[in-house]
């Protein structure tokens, strides 16, 4: 048996997601640029996309630009913004948990003149107003908070952290590609400028992503060419991905209410068995505000990239962020951000349940994993109520 | 991304555990990624009256190559003489795990100088036998 438990890695596609696409990739393979009939129905296919993607968020159909992935998306809201409104300040404040496209693009403009500045988060990985105050100064023209967090979950209070942007002078993006599709989105009542999503991470197709930019706020394109998306955007669609994103929003306005609650039970319920049939383990992210579908743990005295072969071997995909499995060596930000040791981070073990999870594949996860465990911490010189693990 | 035999010493570990009374004992730290592993040995004669290692045992906190090269360092030290077990370099416990990507070859460092350790552990205690070197071996530095 076959458990996926990754859906915060990337989604399958959904059957009535390829459905739409298929006519988009056999036959109707014409240019929307065009003027031809064939053209113009493609176009229609884009614009009625992007009126279903707008409409998942609150947003008017206009304001939405479609790009290659969200990381795209992420990359243009702030590079973008940075450089069309250098006038209004040369600070950059992210929240130390934000995706590494949203730091990696931040990082990046330190380079153009930018200065960049992180606002902490509390142990539950929240941004704090008081913690974004700090942050802020009079130089600060743009705030990056996620909607959540896509290793803890942790579900931020977007609406508040705006309004104290906006009372510095600052824009507001919001990263929400985990978020998207998983729960409800209104950018008018968030109250931000910018907004980023993703279509792999909501049952579409990986190669779609869109960024939301409010009426009146100044992009600056990073791609340029043929002037496609409204010029902030160049380059021919992507017909068939761009039309599946929008099914895939389509699907989600329909069912994203009554999905959620099965997978919140789904989870609460796998999240309290693992807590009593494992020792030493902890929850990270917050108990609450967290998205329906993801668990995120901490194992004491092992390892996450060990466990995750196991767990493979016992046919459970799932994921960690350990120091182990990085490019880097070093531990997921996110858990050190929250204020796991290096050890800790070590031992964590992301879970993450979606669409076609069934209740069979959280048993077989259940199943296997207190065998894996234990046989890791069989292997390991730290012992509980041993010395050394810290 | 891992060879058969490395996967293979990853699921069935050889020589894992903790030792009873060990002669020498090397406790190492990655500093890399943040890993430890503990190397234990017991160390006999051979037929010739050389040292060798009789017995040897891990533990290990680490990623599946950290684990299967510190089991393979065990198999590779077993019966050798000190001098030669000392010798083992980390390009050999990667050959006999049928080769390690890149990024892994600081875990395959870190399996033999958690050997060399233990090595150097039991000669310093052989050295100063009598005078309480129990607490030697214990530094955590790579
Ligand atoms: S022990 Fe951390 S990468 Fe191998």
């Amino acid at each position: 048996m076959r458990a996926y438990l990754d859906y915060a890695s990337t989604t399958p596609l959904d059957e009535r997601v390829l459905e739409a696409m298929l006519p988009w990739l056999r036959e109707h393979y014409a240019n929307p640029t065009g003027i031809y009939s064939l053209c113009q129905k493609a176009k229609q296919a884009v614009e009625g996309a992007r009126e279903k993607v707008a409409e998942l968020v609150g947003a008017s159909a206009q304001e939405i630009v479609f790009t290659s992935s969200g990381t795209e998306a992420c990359n243009l809201a702030i590079k973008g913004y940075a450089l069309a409104n250098r006038r209004r300040g040369r600070r950059i404040v992210v929240s130390a948990v934000e995706h590494m496209a949203v730091l990696e693009a931040c990082r990046a403009m330190e380079s153009q003149g930018f200065s960049v500045s992180v606002a902490g988060v509390d142990e539950h990985g929240c941004v704090t107003p008081e913690k974004l105050e700090q942050a802020l100064d009079r130089d600060t023209l743009l705030v990056a908070v996620q909607l959540a967090n896509n290793e803890i979950g942790t579900v931020q209070e977007i609406k508040e952290l705006a309004e104290i942007a906006h009372e510095h002078g600052a824009a507001f993006f919001c990263d929400a590609c985990i978020a998207n599709g998983s729960i409800p989105i209104d950018v008018e009542k968030l109250d931000v400028e910018l907004l980023a999503i993703s279509a792999h991470k909501m049952y579409g197709p990986k190669g779609a992503g869109a960024l939301y930019i409010a009426k009146g706020t100044r992009v600056e394109p990073l791609l340029h060419g043929g002037g496609q998306e409204h010029g902030y955007r160049s380059g021919t669609e992507n017909v068939p991905a761009i039309v599946g994103f929008g099914r895939a929003c389509e699907i989600a306005a329909e069912e994203m209410e009554e999905e959620a609650e099965r997978l919140r039970r789904m989870r609460d319920e796998m999240v309290r068995r693992v807590m009593s049939e494992v020792e030493d383990v902890r929850l990270n992210g917050h108990p609450e505000r967290r998205l329906p579908g993801n668990a995120n743990f901490a194992f004491a005295y092992i390892e996450g990239e060990s466990l995750v072969l196991e767990l493979d071997f016992a046919g459970v995909s799932v994921s960690t962020g350990s120091a182990c499995t990085s490019p880097t060596l070093e531990p997921s930000h996110v858990l050190t951000a929250i204020g796991l040791s290096r050890a800790q981070a070590h031992g964590s073990l992301r879970v993450t349940l979606g669409r076609f999870t069934t209740q069979e594949e959280v048993e077989h996860f259940l199943s296997v994993l207190p065998g894996v465990v234990e046989r890791l911490r069989r292997i390991s010189p730290f012992k509980r109520g041993g010395e050394g693990y810290v | 991304m891992y060879s058969e035999i490395l996967l293979e010493h990853f699921r069935n570990p050889r020589n894992m555990g903790r030792m009873e009374k060990p002669d020498g004992v090397g406790k190492v730290g990655n500093p890399a990624c943040g890993d430890v592993m503990h190397i234990y040995i017991k160390v006999g004669k051979n037929s010739s009256g050389e040292e060798i290692i009789e017995d040897i045992k891990f533990e290990t906190f680490g990623c599946a190559a950290a684990i299967g090269t510190s089991s393979m360092v065990t198999e590779l030290a077993k019966g050798k003489t000190l001098e030669e077990a000392e010798k083992i370099s980390k390009e050999d416990v990667a050959e006999a795990v049928g080769g390690l990507p890149p990024i892994k070859m600081h875990c395959s460092l870190l399996a033999t100088k958690g050997l060399r350790k233990a090595i150097e552990d039991y000669r310093r205690k052989k050295g100063d036998a009598g005078e309480g070197g129990e607490d030697s071996g214990d530094s955590q530095e790579g």
